[in-house]
Parts: structure tokens; C-alpha cells; sequence
């Protein structure tokens, strides 16, 4: 078997292909948290806690009404954006006008009640889910072994980064929304129910965080810590990536999750802090990110 | 501290001016009366997070950045103090002293990486690089991991006093807060402090007088973070335990709840919060509600109902009356 700088090249892969499969699950919440703040001018503490609440809505559809996967998928983005339409209506709307701060100290206050919550009904240990049968199982590609859930997962978080950044870039509503994160107030003139946009806005984003905690829960175990430790890293690669581009935090966090997956084959005790320190570098390169156009 | 120094765009009145001062003896009275009321731990842990928060209110409410990553100075001053007092044997005070210049030097790091970032990257830069330590906690031997450091030895003050008599050692912790909390006021009303809360209000203004608001940014958050470190430092070896709680994210936000709670910008507001919020702690540990659930509740009720928080509105209101 050929090495690679000693290791062996199907653990490379593998590691690789773990990346690639974190890499998407940053990519589906780095993609809402950068709309979220092109548009409503909000950073999303939450969006760690609707990624959780996502797995949680997935599990009780399947284990508890016994919903299948395929309509689990479904229903759960739905679950989690109404969640998100509640929020948006009935707090951060009042903090528009605010500075920045408040409505990231409101949606931090609302990640700390969502999983408060769950640790106190469910505890901190772990749910496991099981992979659908059709997608249990693997391929053998002759130079490793790839389970097919993990494609599966690859594929459906970049066909959806796709598609969200071709409908935000190449369509008339894609349109309605970038002019909206231009000059609101003009767009709101042209008879465009801009406050509709703001709340569907977020529940569509948050939704999406949703969906990543239904598509995560056969991979990793739905527990309440889930959304906190992910959206730490999160707001590492959209502090890489800048804000002001979706295609870039789409790139962005693909490839940290890949750098994550190679520092854990080459020097696996710092794969934890792989991502920050990949932060500091380009903070101090580049201040303003590699994808941005923020002043 | 008096209350007519805490607010100078009032004018001082004498009737302001007696008031307070019979109520900063008021509180003093009370506080060094407390131990023989209740339990001298639970006072020496309300005394660790008023200059905690203190600390914190300095960057949030004077200079205006959010830090979202305070908990890796209080809780990595923490493990460095509990560690030089019981592997090194260094005495108290210098067991003290090591925790704070730890918190000292990676607040002068991560300070100078963050304030190149503004407002809210801010905040998410000091949360990132907090993780770092938090996940350096995790991973190195020296922290004992999710044990964390016990045992750790209170020692001597001065190589005199026996600190593991508790009432000794709350003195000693009152004596450290209110140095920290002197160090916060004196700075405050400094010409450097207004220098700040002008970065605060107009960061360009400021550039345009000849300033350079980066470098009292990162003298303003190095010294927060060496006084949160010390406050650490203090609780690690009061507790003679150092854990993962006070490195957590976790952390970072009940200081920011403590601010906000209290008041961010005023000298009073953060001791009100952090008494609030560790009393509330306190009564909740037993009560089986869930923690988090109700420090978040706080949280939404603190941004959307007052966000000037208690001591804040309370000044407002005052304010106002006299207008």
C-alpha cells in the first residue's frame, strides 16, 4: 500500500472525506448566517441551537410518530423555520434599529434557552439515529471504502449551497433580495413587502440550519451540546471567509473542513484548533477576510 | 467611591456628594460584617465575579468592544495560579501573581489580533481564540481535564496569615476586589478613560484628533484581562479548585449577562449584576430549574425590556427627575 508522508493513503482519505463531510455542514450554516447578516443585519447566535433543535425535531418525527427519513428531512426544515419565523416576529424585529450588539446578545440569549432546555428534558447524553435503509451500506471505489450515507450527505448540503447561491445571484427574487440589503427603504418604495422578505429571510436560513442538524443526526448522536460547538467553528469561517460574499463562505468552509480532516491524520491533538489558528493567520494577513468587501 | 465621581456630567451637589459617601460606608460596614451573616465562601464567590465583571465592563462599557471571550482569562488565570500553588509550591501572592500575568499576557495576544476586527468580527475573533484555550484545557496534562486541578493549597498571606481559615481568606479576597475595582475607577476618570468612551461614541473623531484608538483599545483590553485573570486567580485558590466551567463559552456570556444586567458604562452596574446573577445561581443550584434555560431568559429580558440594566435605568431615571 503507497504512503503518503507515512500514512497510508486510504486513512488519508478517509480523514479527507470527514472533512469534506464537516466542510459541508459549515458550509449549510455559514451559507445562513452570511444571508442572515447581508440582509438583517444580525449575526445568529442561534444558529448553532436551530442546527440542535433540527435533530432533535428529526429524531422525535422518527423514533417517537414514526415518520421516515425521507419525510423526516422534509418536515424538519419546516419545524425549525416556523421556530425561526417566532423569534424573528416576536424579538429581533424590535432590535433593528439597535446596534448590532444587542441582537447578537438577544439570539445568543435565545441559543442558551434552546439548549438549556433540551439538557433539562433529554440530559446531555446522546440519541442515536439510524441511517435509512437506503442509504446504509457503501461503495467500494477499489481505493477505499465509502459509506454511502456520507456521499449522500456531501452531495445534498452541496446541491442546496448551490442552488441557494444561484437563487440569491441569477433570480428576480435573488434580486429583490440583494437590492434589499443595498437600500431597504427604496425597495420597500417599489411596493416590495421588505419585512416579509426579513422574516422569510430567516426562517429560510434557519430552516436550513435545521435541515444540516436532520442530515447530521445518523452521523454524529443528536445531544443538546451539539449546536454550541459547532457554531464556534462556524463563526471562525465566516470570520476567514468575510461576509460579504456567499460563494466564499461556501468555499471557505469546505476547505477548513478539509485542513480540520488533514491536521487530524498529521498531528491529530491539534485538529481541535486547527480551524482558529487558520483564523489568526488570515486575520493578520488579511484583516478583512479573503472573500470580503467589507470596509 | 462616591456617587457623584460615578456620573461627572452631574453636577456635584453636596446632598449627592454626602449621600454617597454614607453609602460607600453603608457597604463597607456591610462587607466586612458579611461573614459573620452567612457563608464566607458564597461571599468570596459574589466578590470574584463583581471584579470580574468590573473587568469586563471596562472594554464592553468604556471602550465598547463585546468581548465574547473573557471566560479564557478568568478561568486560564485560574489553572496557571492553581498550578504554581500546588506543583510549583509558590506562595500565595505569587501563586496569584502568576495567574495574572498569564490572563495579562494573552489578553495582550489576543487583544492585538481582535482590535483589528471590528464590532461584531470582534466579538466572534475573541470567541474563537477563546475556544482555542479552552480546548488547550481539555487536551494538556498539566489541567487534569474534566477533573480539572483540586486540592489546591491556600497557603500564607505573607507568609503569616493562614488562608485556610476561611474568614482570613475572605478578607483577603475583599482587600484583592476592591484593589481591582480602585485600579477599574481610577482608570475610568483618567484622561485615558475618556479617551475611551471617545473611541466608544466616534472612533473617527478620534483618528482625527491625532489619537490612535488601536493602542488604547489593547491597553484597555490587556488590563481587563489581567484583572479578570486575577479574579481567577483569586477564586481558583479560594475554591482551591481550577475546572473547565471557568473557561467555557459559557462563562463568557454570564459576564456579559452580569454587565448588562447591572448596567455596562457605569462603575456600579456590573457589581449589582454579578451579585445578582451568582445570588440567583445560588438559589437556583437547588431549586432543579435548569440554569442555562433561565440565565438565557435573562438574557432576552435584559435586551428587549432595559437595556441600561438596573443601576442604569435607576441613573436615568434619577437623571431625569433632576432635569
Amino acid at each position: 500500500m503507497t504512503d503518503f508522508l507515512g500514512v497510508p493513503i486510504p486513512v488519508l482519505l478517509g480523514q479527507l472525506l470527514l472533512g469534506l463531510i464537516n466542510g459541508s455542514f459549515y458550509a449549510l450554516l455559514s451559507l445562513g448566517l452570511a444571508i442572515i447578516f447581508g440582509m438583517l443585519n444580525v449575526i445568529n447566535f442561534a444558529h448553532g441551537a436551530f442546527y440542535m433543535l433540527g435533530g432533535f425535531v428529526a429524531w422525535y418525527l422518527l423514533s417517537r410518530l414514526g415518520l421516515g427519513y425521507w419525510w423526516t428531512l422534509i418536515a424538519t426544515p419546516l419545524v425549525v423555520g416556523l421556530a425561526g419565523i417566532g423569534v424573528e416576529r416576536l424579538l429581533l424585529k424590535r432590535l433593528y434599529r439597535m446596534d448590532h450588539l444587542y441582537s447578537l446578545l438577544l439570539t445568543f440569549g435565545v441559543a442558551l434557552m434552546l439548549e438549556g432546555l433540551f439538557r433539562h428534558v433529554f440530559g446531555s447524553a446522546g440519541k442515536p439515529y439510524p441511517v435509512p435503509t437506503l442509504l446504509s451500506g457503501g461503495l467500494n471505489l477499489g481505493f477505499m471504502f465509502l459509506p454511502m450515507y456520507r456521499a449522500w450527505v456531501i452531495v445534498v448540503s452541496l446541491a442546496i449551497c448551490l442552488i441557494t447561491w444561484l437563487v440569491i445571484e441569477r433570480t428576480k427574487l435573488g434580486g429583490y433580495l440583494r437590492a434589499a440589503t443595498e437600500n431597504p427603504s427604496l425597495v420597500q418604495a417599489f411596493g416590495i413587502n421588505v419585512p416579509l422578505m426579513l422574516t422569510l429571510t430567516y426562517a429560510f436560513c434557519v430552516g436550513l440550519a435545521g435541515f444540516a442538524g436532520a442530515l447530521a443526526a445518523p452521523l454524529y448522536q443528536v445531544s443538546p451540546g451539539m449546536g454550541s460547538s459547532i457554531i464556534i467553528v462556524v463563526f471562525a469561517v465566516v470570520v476567514i471567509g468575510g461576509m460579504g460574499s456567499i460563494g466564499g463562505a461556501i468555499v471557505t468552509a469546505l476547505a477548513l473542513g478539509v485542513i480540520e480532516g488533514l491536521t487530524k491524520t498529521f498531528y491529530p491533538a491539534a485538529s481541535s484548533i486547527a480551524v482558529f489558528v487558520v483564523m489568526v493567520l488570515v486575520i493578520l494577513i488579511r484583516p478583512a477576510g479573503l472573500f470580503a468587501r467589507e470596509a | 467611591m462616591n456617587m457623584t465621581a460615578l456620573s461627572p456630567s452631574l453636577p456635584k451637589s453636596n446632598l449627592a456628594r454626602s449621600i454617597g459617601l454614607i453609602l460607600l460606608i453603608l457597604v463597607a460596614s456591610i462587607l466586612l460584617l458579611a461573614p459573620l451573616l452567612t457563608y464566607p465562601l458564597y461571599l468570596i464567590k459574589i466578590l470574584c465575579f463583581v471584579l470580574f465583571a468590573a473587568a469586563f465592563n471596562l472594554v464592553l462599557g468604556y471602550a465598547g468592544l463585546l468581548s465574547f471571550g473573557h471566560a479564557a482569562f478568568f478561568g486560564g488565570g485560574a489553572y496557571i495560579a492553581a498550578h504554581a500553588a500546588k506543583v510549583w509550591n509558590l506562595p500565595f501572592e505569587l501563586a496569584i501573581l502568576a495567574g495574572t500575568a498569564f490572563a495579562t499576557i494573552v489578553g495582550f495576544i489576543f487583544g492585538a489580533i481582535a482590535i483589528r476586527r471590528h464590532g461584531i468580527y470582534f466579538a466572534m475573533i475573541t470567541l474563537a481564540l477563546a475556544q482555542m484555550i479552552y480546548f488547550l484545557a481539555v487536551q494538556m496534562p498539566f489541567t487534569g481535564g474534566e477533573d480539572g486541578i483540586q486540592s489546591v493549597p491556600r497557603g500564607y498571606l505573607l507568609g503569616i496569615v493562614d488562608l485556610e481559615n476561611i474568614t482570613a481568606m475572605y478578607y483577603t479576597v475583599l482587600g484583592g476586589t476592591a484593589l481591582g475595582l480602585v485600579i477599574i475607577w481610577r482608570t475610568v476618570n483618567s484622561p485615558f478613560g475618556h479617551t475611551l468612551s471617545a473611541i466608544r461614541e466616534n472612533e473617527t473623531r478620534v483618528t482625527s484628533l491625532g489619537l490612535k484608538p488601536e493602542r488604547y483599545k489593547l491597553i484597555a483590553f490587556t488590563l481587563s484581562a489581567a484583572l479578570s485573570g486575577f479574579a481567577g486567580s483569586m477564586k481558583a485558590i479560594a475554591f482551591q479548585l481550577a475546572s473547565l466551567v471557568d473557561v467555557t463559552w459559557h462563562m463568557s456570556g454570564e459576564v456579559i449577562l452580569m454587565t448588562l444586567l447591572g448596567g455596562m458604562g457605569t462603575l456600579i452596574g456590573p457589581i449589582v449584576g454579578a451579585t445578582v446573577v451568582v445570588g440567583l445561581e445560588h438559589f437556583l443550584a437547588t431549586s432543579g430549574l435548569p440554569i442555562t434555560f433561565i440565565i438565557g431568559l435573562f438574557f432576552i429580558v435584559c435586551v428587549m425590556m432595559f437595556r441600561r440594566g438596573v443601576f442604569g435605568e435607576l441613573k436615568h431615571f434619577l437623571q431625569r427627575r433632576q432635569a
